[in-house]
């Protein structure tokens, strides 16, 4: 999350005045404290107490003879349970989420190339094409890819025409889970990669052209690395999201082959008397998983800018 | 542009010196922990099983006498609506002739998520009110919060009316003598399908799994309606003492079905979608639901059967909340709708099973050919030969049990 903190710093390309910086005082540092108390209080309310009170109902036991109710414990058999019993959804919210992210970066990549070099006047009509999908609910717009997707829609009759629908149907597979992140994710992956895109500086690019770089050269040694924060934060905005998604598992996807943990937290904790510790240990996991994922990731491939 | 020709802010300079300063990394890690684990302490506990009995439950003074109104929350569609005047006319006759001011919510599209909603206010100490009088909800979850003791117990004297209750309704086994509920409607769960895509008549369970339905049926995510209908398919009566074994049993069928790929997907209110698009064509349903199938499509081949090993039915069920401090406007309202007339109105409209006795020869004024319907007036003698019967009320354990294998069932 932090790298997240960091890129809308580095985004505004803050400015400061020239000249030398008064040297800070003893006084200053009062002032630094209360600059950062908003933001402490903040992530306090809004992010620690809950944390806390997720991981305290994770570690809870169930109340002998009464389901449902629990007493205060430090019982790990929930993460026993979150691991073993649902490693299958660990994995598959890892694989669509990987897959939506790289189909929506090959989507996005051009897209936003076009938008920053090529659109000229409609620039903004492309942004606005981007953007437009928000104004309506993330719900409706899955709910009306299923009705799309049907099969007497004009996608699975052309495709079962074509005889290449072996199932007999796109709803209720992984295609169609897999299709649908991408889809509800992709503006997280246009905006920043056009955000890094079009502060690039084109004369850098012609200066690639100037000393005899062909077009793939100067793409992949001047212009894809230029891009690299804004590629970053896009898989990031993309991945983490997708990662703990369920809506579109549940509205596009299967009973049992094509659920993800998103599904089985929600399950977990509406449908299952007894099963709140185990949906909140679940989240724990997956956040703990996507997290180490993010790091290492981060790590690889950060540019210096970002850590 | 390199970062070095960057000036940093003095002020961020200050926070980069003091993030840098007196505290190592392992210290401020520490530090946290230590603080995390206080405050883990600190988290709310969780709420105490009921204790003491029913004897234990301390009602709110009522005040009826003094503030007349009444707040009722139930599902969407489920109470006549006039489009032009946009109110319930039933509703303005109540508050017309009883002088309380009822305020009409449609607060619950689903049993779980409503209660997950409110039931951390109803269980607080001491308990916040949720500004509700009147909560709708099915067999099943009404068993829940009655067993949790967080409704009211009725004074079936005051509602005079309540007697014209449907017979098979009166004595349910999540409540006994019908002390903390009132049903509001009821419905069947059968099997629903479109005659002229199917081709045929479809008259049992097995029906469904036919070669030419594969991956064109869909059935209830409420288990208690589809591994109902599977039981009774095997030969269990739902309403009696069956074992973990049978249930399982009708559970493995399912899971079966899914698996070999007869059952398209396992689904709430949303099935209604898949039969409209064509995604689905039979599938275990909800008895109104045909009817609203037919108008929505303007399709007459909906049809909606019992199948012949039987079918189950299920109610909502209004009850006061234990926060209400307008118990006896509550009831008023409860009693007015089991006039006959009042009850004919709302039946009309919401075209679900009519639980008041005599709203039958009300009907025939309103619309003779609802009131031939037996999937809004059956008779006694209808539900026997159908062999219609409620879910019986499942143990604590049972109930735990049970929606834990359903999930798995559905793939979570």
């Amino acid at each position: 999350m932090s790298a997240l903190a960091h890129l809308g710093s580095t985004g505004g390309g803050a400015q400061a005045p020239g000249g030398a910086a008064p040297e800070p005082t003893k006084k200053g540092g009062f002032t630094a404290y209360l600059l950062l108390l908003p933001g402490v209080l903040w992530l306090l309310v809004f992010f620690v107490a809950p944390m806390v009170q997720l991981a305290a109902v994770s570690l809870q036991s169930q109340f002998p003879g009464y389901p449902g109710y629990y007493y205060r414990d430090v019982n790990f058999g929930s993460y026993l349970t979150a691991i073993t019993e649902y490693l299958p959804h660990f994995g598959r919210s890892l694989l669509f989420a990987g897959a939506a992210t790289l189909f929506a970066f090959v989507l996005a990549y051009p897209l936003a190339y076009a938008m920053a070099f090529k659109a000229g006047k409609w620039r903004g009509v492309m942004m606005i094409c981007v953007i437009a999908p928000f104004f309506t609910s993330f719900i409706l717009r899955t709910v009306a890819w299923r009705q799309i997707l049907a099969d007497e829609g004009p996608i699975a009759s052309t495709l079962r025409f074509l005889h290449l629908l072996p199932g007999g149907h796109i709803t209720e597979t992984w295609v169609a889970v897999v299709a649908g992140l991408t889809y509800n994710f992709l503006p997280f992956m246009v905006l920043p990669i056009y955000a890094s895109l079009e502060r690039a500086d084109p004369k850098i690019i012609e200066a690639g052209g100037d000393l005899y770089a062909n077009g793939l050269t100067t793409f992949r040694r001047v212009t894809l690395p230029m891009s690299m924060p804004g590629v970053l934060a896009g898989t990031l905005l993309t991945f983490i999201p997708a990662a703990g998604d369920y809506v579109n598992a549940e509205l596009l996807g299967s009973d049992t082959s094509t659920k993800m943990v998103g599904n089985v937290i929600e399950s977990q904790f509406f449908k299952v008397l007894g099963g709140f510790p185990v949906a909140a240990a679940l989240s724990f996991t997956l956040m703990a998983v996507i997290l180490a994922l993010v790091f290492l990731y981060v790590r690889r491939y950060g540019t210096e800018e970002l850590l | 542009m390199s970062r070095f020709d960057k000036q940093p802010d003095p002020a961020m300079r200050q926070l980069a010196s003091l993030a840098r300063s007196s505290m190592s990394r392992r210290q401020l890690l520490g530090g946290a922990g230590a603080g995390l684990a206080a405050l883990g302490l600190a988290a709310c506990a969780p709420p105490a099983p009921p204790s003491g009995g029913k004897a234990a439950v301390k009602l709110p003074v009522d005040k009826s006498a003094t503030e007349k109104t009444v707040a009722w929350a139930n599902w969407t569609a489920y109470l006549d609506y006039d489009e032009e005047a946009k109110n319930y006319p039933t509703l303005e006759q109540f508050i017309k002739s009883s002088g309380i001011t009822a305020s009409y919510t449609e607060d619950i599209d689903d049993n779980d998520s409503y209660i997950s909603k409110v039931k951390p206010q109803l269980q607080a100490t001491p308990p916040q009110d949720i500004n509700r009088d009147i909560i709708t909800l099915t067999d099943w979850m009404a068993n829940r919060v009655i067993r949790d003791q967080l409704v009211q117990p009725l004074d079936i004297i005051r509602m005079p009316n309540v007697a014209r209750m449907l017979e098979p309704l009166k004595d349910v086994s999540f409540d006994p003598g019908r002390q903390y509920s009132i049903t509001w409607q009821s419905g069947f769960a059968g099997i629903g399908y479109d005659k002229s895509k199917v081709g045929r008549e479809i008259k049992s369970i097995a029906d469904l799994w036919a070669p030419d339905l594969k991956g064109k049926v869909t059935v209830l995510s409420e288990f208690r309606d589809t591994i109902g209908l599977i039981m009774q398919s095997q030969g269990v009566d739902i309403s009696g003492d069956f074992t973990k074994d049978q249930v399982t049993k009708a559970m493995d069928e399912i899971t079966k079905r899914v698996a070999d790929g007869s059952i398209r997907r396992i689904k709430g209110n949303s099935y209604m979608e898949d039969l409209k698009s064509g995604n689905a064509i039979a599938g275990i349903v909800w008895s109104g639901d045909m009817y609203i199938l037919r108008a929505e499509t303007e399709n007459e081949n909906w049809e909606f059967i019992i199948p012949d090993s039987g079918g189950t039915l299920w109610s909502d069920n209004m009850m006061i909340p234990i926060t209400s401090t307008h118990r006896k406007n509550a009831m008023a309202l409860m009693n007015y709708y089991y006039q006959p007339d009042v009850a004919a109105q709302v039946a009309a409209f919401v075209n679900y099973v009519c639980p008041v006795q005599g709203a039958q020869e009300e009907m025939v004024k309103i619309d003779p050919k609802l009131a031939e319907s037996p999937l809004i007036f059956p008779t006694e003698q209808w539900i026997k030969e159908k062999k219609i019967q409620g879910f019986r009320a499942l143990e604590p354990q049972e109930d735990a049990d049970y929606s834990a294998m359903w999930a798995k069932v559905v793939g979570n």
